[in-house]
């Protein structure tokens, strides 16, 4: 047992090797694999991986969060609904996209901040209850405040065209996984260093990290500030993509796949986060070929949602200690 | 005046059918600790039962009936199959595995029924009364008046009444010592679940027919009022819950009615926020305990 | 390293799925048109089959597709059959954009035909438009439709929403006079725009309420219009919330006078969302451009029948499955007009020519500086579960044109029900 939780324990401090290399190698592999691929796909297949970036902001900044800190949120779905709403506004103001989308981040960053103070307070059922609200409060907004955002109907996107030498999916595809790698390797450095030890800190025993001096509750808001902003940043990748915004895209059922995507992918790992972004874009188009070959429109759609939902449930009764023992980064040895 | 007593009578109707499932989900967290998030999907699945049963059979109560045995079962069988087996090192396991349940339910009921909306009869006549010239209560409102109230007794008895109350409260309160007692604490818990799911089924039933019909989805919003209400009443307390009910769907009705309808689902987010942060035991909670589960 | 492992698999996966058939988007002839070879035609189109507003829409694009197959077993057109593909987006706009990529850069669908709804379909406009898909008889009365500038591939097929609201209201101008008349639209669009045409005819209404597909509770609205003492309350509403807005009024006892959109009006699904209420839809007024379902002495609605009985599963027939079967007439009439070397912009130059006759009472508008359809209605009212003509067909304009009667007879289908090149 010791001696497992001595490898484990070096295993942790060990990353100060890996540390130099990694990041920025992975971000710059990606880059290329990236480039490569949307010179031969497709074009379908390069809008799929276009949407792959925007998801792997999102899931990346929630595996922080969740993975991490310890925090839910069933609401991230709303926070990319701020996101591509701002950048929606934005451009059809200005028609900046390269300010927009940090206009785009910086709004969900605050919203994220206010959510964030409350949800500090907040533990367990409680705090998933709260997002969860937040949740489907998106298309109440957009149709009390109907002059604003149109309502169902949602709005329109201003955009330039892509340079001329790029189709539209390949510029999609290039924007948003610039997007996505400049997100995971900020996200790496930024767990590797102190803030990331004071997330694990916190969510492994909140009365020994206070007695380290590490605020409770500043760390918790800090994650989740940092969350929302990748959340802003993947919302107004997708309002880019589909040149409009409206609420039913932001439906509670894309927060609770989130949720399942960073749960499936191995919570706290941000290639974890990768494999939920594939999973996302992937699953629902395998269960709509299945649905189509079977002649089923039924299928569609619900295949992939009872898939997630099987998958979770199994992965989180398979993982003893729940959660908890999905994390790569902890307790394995006290078992 | 005559608008704000249809609203006051419509809140109260909506508000019956919040107090019943936020007794189902306090029951559910008194017994093990756990919210159900699942509670709106497996009450909408029971409900596509019942229209299955009434649709073969034409009879709206042996639907009624069999959606509540149907939630009996159901709620047995999520405790037996899935929830037991939960991990309860952190509170979020059981959050997580309610929610993969919900996404199971959803897609099970549009794989076998499509996700279209159903047209869900009414037992009795929507129209109103009138009285003094004002449209006050229907004939369906005072139906779901004395279902929901039936309920309330019932467990009322059945908690305090009964040796079979005795044990589950005791096995929800200090399974090790109840064990040792010779409580079969392990199958309280299935019961309280079952009680629970049988409850939700009840409101299920009664709140569907008042909107668009039966949809797979057709309890989320439900659910989060409902949540609302229980975290209004403080989540131990079922006769909070009750109370928390009522003034959710007094509120609803009320600001849906004054301020549009699109209005209501934020003034449930800002009503859980500034109870969550000012009595996160609830309003009608008596004992001060941690908010931390 | 593990990392990298997963992205690279994570790619290899993505690239392996995606070696499928990949070819360009121009098109000079009909052999590198995309969705057209020498023995079939891929159309697409999107639809709500299921959700809040999938209630009588979930018959159309079934229906349209029987048409084609009708078509099909006879010879097809110029030798090629026509392939229907149906995506189901469920009204939600989010939806629409992605089945219309499917359609488009997948499927390769050749043109999208009859996409119904305006917020789903205004959203999938400038993507169609960059991709230089033609985009035919939308299934909306939304005026967007009608930018032949700004789109020059969209054309509409519903008479637009206020060229409808204006012949409604002047319906309730003479028949209703001096009433209090409000307004329930839903939050797009199509009720501005019905209501655009309403206050040209009848000045502004009394009060105006809005609703949601979202939220699926009308009691608020529909109580304060009944507490604003409304007489005649104007629906732009789809039918399951003109079902929901008529069955909420009368349970807080209010009975005025409905008057309601013709995309909201079908009295067979309206019947069926109410179940036991359905007697409340009697005197319900409304419009349609179409022949009557329940008219069967009209020809065109026994070839539709006869259609529907062979190729459609003898689904129940409706006004929604006439309206889906004359979207395919329409089509197909566009088709052999552009010939047997079918190109997009052919068929596009084909459809602005225009000179189509059809079921329709009045005529569609199509020209090379109009892309709206249909130009005019008729009234019509509810009748022991049935709709009924009332007086004359209308027609006017989206602007402040008078609303006049339309004299001319309608024409009957050729003899085998397909039309002719």
């Amino acid at each position: 047992m010791t001696v497992v939780r001595d490898r484990v324990t070096t295993r942790i401090a060990s990353p100060p090797m890996r540390r130099r290399l990694s990041p920025l190698l992975v971000v710059v592999a990606g880059a290329a694999i990236v480039v490569a691929l949307t010179y031969t796909l497709p074009p379908f297949r390069t809008y799929q991986l276009a949407t792959v970036g925007a998801y792997l902001c999102v899931t990346a900044g929630l595996t922080v969060l969740t993975g991490l800190n310890g925090q839910l949120s069933l609401g991230h779905g709303a926070l990319m609904a701020t996101g591509a709403y701002t950048l929606a506004l934005w451009q059809n103001k200005f028609n900046l996209l390269a300010v927009g989308i940090v206009v785009a981040v910086l709004v969900t960053t605050a919203v994220g901040a206010v959510i964030g103070l409350a949800a500090a307070r907040l533990r367990g059922p409680y705090l998933a209850g709260l997002t969860l609200a937040v949740a489907v409060v998106v298309p109440s907004i957009t149709s009390t405040f109907d002059e604003t955002f149109n309502s169902d109907q949602g709005l329109s996107v201003i955009l330039n065209p892509p340079p001329e030498s790029l189709t539209v999916e390949q510029w999609q595809a290039w924007l948003c996984w610039g997007a996505a790698l400049v997100t995971v390797f900020v996200l790496a450095l930024l767990t590797r260093g102190r803030f990331g030890r004071d997330m694990r800190a916190v969510r492994d025993d909140e009365t020994a990290a206070r007695l380290a001096g590490i605020s409770i509750a500043r760390t918790q808001v800090a994650a989740f500030v940092v969350s929302a902003a990748c959340a802003g940043l993947g919302g107004a990748l997708f309002a880019v993509m589909a040149q409009s915004v409206s609420p039913g895209a932001f439906p509670l059922t894309l927060s609770l796949f989130l949720l399942m995507a960073i749960v499936i992918g191995g919570l706290g790992r941000l290639s974890g986060a990768l494999i939920g972004a594939v999973l996302l874009v992937a699953l629902p188009a395998v269960a709509h070929e299945i649905g189509e070959a079977a002649g089923s429109q039924r299928l569609e759609g619900n295949l992939a949602l009872t898939f997630f939902g099987v998958v979770l449930v199994v992965v989180m009764l398979a993982a003893p200690g729940g959660l908890a023992s999905l994390r790569p980064f902890k307790k394995k040895g006290h078992r | 005046m005559d608008r704000f007593l249809f609203l006051t009578f419509d809140g109260l109707s909506r508000g019956a059918v919040y107090a019943a499932f936020a007794l189902a989900l306090v029951l559910i967290w008194r017994a093990t600790r756990i919210v159900n998030f699942a509670q709106g999907a497996m009450a909408v699945a029971t409900a596509y039962v019942a229209y299955s049963v009434s649709d073969a059979t034409g009879s709206y109560w042996l639907g009624f009936i069999v959606a509540l045995v149907a939630g009996l079962l159901l709620g047995a069988g999520v405790e037996r199959v899935v929830m037991r087996f939960v991990d309860h090192s952190s509170p979020l396991n059981g959050v997580v595995v309610a929610l993969g349940l919900v996404l199971i339910i959803q897609g099970v009921l549009g794989m076998i029924y499509g996700n279209e909306f159903r047209p869900a009869t009414a037992p009795f006549s929507r129209d109103a009364f009138e009285i003094g010239g004002v449209a006050l209560l229907s004939r369906y409102d005072l139906f779901v008046f004395a279902a929901v109230g039936a309920v309330v007794v019932l467990l009322t008895l059945l908690f305090t009444r009964t040796p079979t109350g005795l044990r589950m409260r005791a096995a929800a309160f200090a399974p090790d010592v109840s064990r040792l007692l010779g409580v079969p604490v392990g199958g309280m818990l299935t019961l309280g679940w079952a009680l629970a799911a049988a409850v939700g089924s009840l409101a299920g039933m009664l709140v569907i027919p008042t909107e668009l019909g039966l949809h797979p989805t057709a309890m989320d919003i439900v659910f989060i009022s409902a949540f609302t209400a229980a975290v209004v009443g403080g989540l131990d307390s079922p006769i909070g819950s009750v109370l928390g009910g009522l003034m959710v769907g007094l509120l609803l009705s009320y600001i849906s009615g004054y301020l549009g309808a699109t209005v209501a689902p934020m003034a449930v987010l800002a009503l859980l926020v500034v109870v969550l942060l000012s009595r996160p035991d609830g309003l009608f909670s008596r004992r001060a305990k941690a908010r931390t589960a | 390293m593990k990392r990298t492992a997963t992205a690279l698999t994570a790619a290899v996966l993505l690239a392996v799925s995606g070696c499928s058939n990949s070819d360009g988007g121009g098109s000079n002839s009909s052999a590198d048109t995309p969705g057209v070879t020498d023995t079939e035609i891929v159309v697409g189109t999107h639809m709500p089959l299921t959700g809040p507003a999938a209630a009588g829409y979930s018959k159309i694009a079934p229906a349209t597709k029987a048409y084609f197959d009708y078509v099909n077993a006879n010879g097809g057109v110029h030798g090629r059959k026509i392939t229907y593909k149906i995506m189901d987006d469920g009204y939600n706009p989010a939806n629409t954009q992605q089945v219309v990529r499917q359609l488009v850069l997948q499927d390769k669908v050749f043109a999208i035909l009859n996409g119904l709804g305006t917020p789903t379909h205004s959203g999938v406009l400038d993507f169609l438009k960059t991709n230089r898909v033609p985009d035919l008889f939308v299934a909306s009365g939304s005026r967007s439709w009608n930018q032949p500038d700004k789109y020059p591939g969209t054309f509409g097929f519903n008479p637009d929403y206020t060229v409808e609201g204006k012949i409604l209201a002047t319906h309730v101008k003479t028949e209703h006079a001096g009433k209090k008349v409000c307004f329930l639209g839903q939050d797009d669009d199509f009720g501005r725009d019905s209501l655009a045409g309403i206050e040209k005819v009848l000045g502004p209404v009394a009060a105006k309420q809005s609703y949601v597909t979202s939220n699926p509770n009308v009691g608020p609205q529909m109580g304060a219009l009944k507490a604003a003492g409304c007489q005649v309350v104007m629906l732009a509403t789809v039918p399951g919330f003109t079902a929901l807005s008529i069955g909420t009024a009368a349970k807080i006892g209010f009975k005025p006078q409905f008057v309601v959109s013709n995309v909201g009006s079908d009295p067979a699904t309206l019947a069926k969302t109410l179940g036991a209420a359905a007697p409340l839809l009697e005197g319900v007024v409304a419009a349609n451009y179409l022949p009557l379902v329940n008219d069967t002495a009209n020809p065109w609605i026994q070839l539709y029948t006869k259609v529907n009985k062979e190729y459609n599963a003898g689904a129940e027939m409706d006004n929604n499955v006439v309206y889906g079967m004359s979207v395919a007439y329409l089509f197909v009439q566009s088709l052999q007009s552009a010939g047997k070397d079918l190109t997009r912009d052919g068929i596009i130059e084909a459809v602005k020519k225009g000179g189509f006759t059809g079921p329709g009472l009045v005529p569609v508008r199509y020209s090379a500086t109009d892309h709206s359809g249909y130009g005019g209605e008729q009234l019509t009212t509810i009748e022991g579960g049935q709709a009924k003509w009332l007086g004359k067909p209308f027609r006017t304009d989206d602007g402040d044109g008078a609303v006049e009667v339309y004299e001319q007879a309608a024409v009957a289908p050729p003899a085998n029900g397909i039309p002719a090149a």
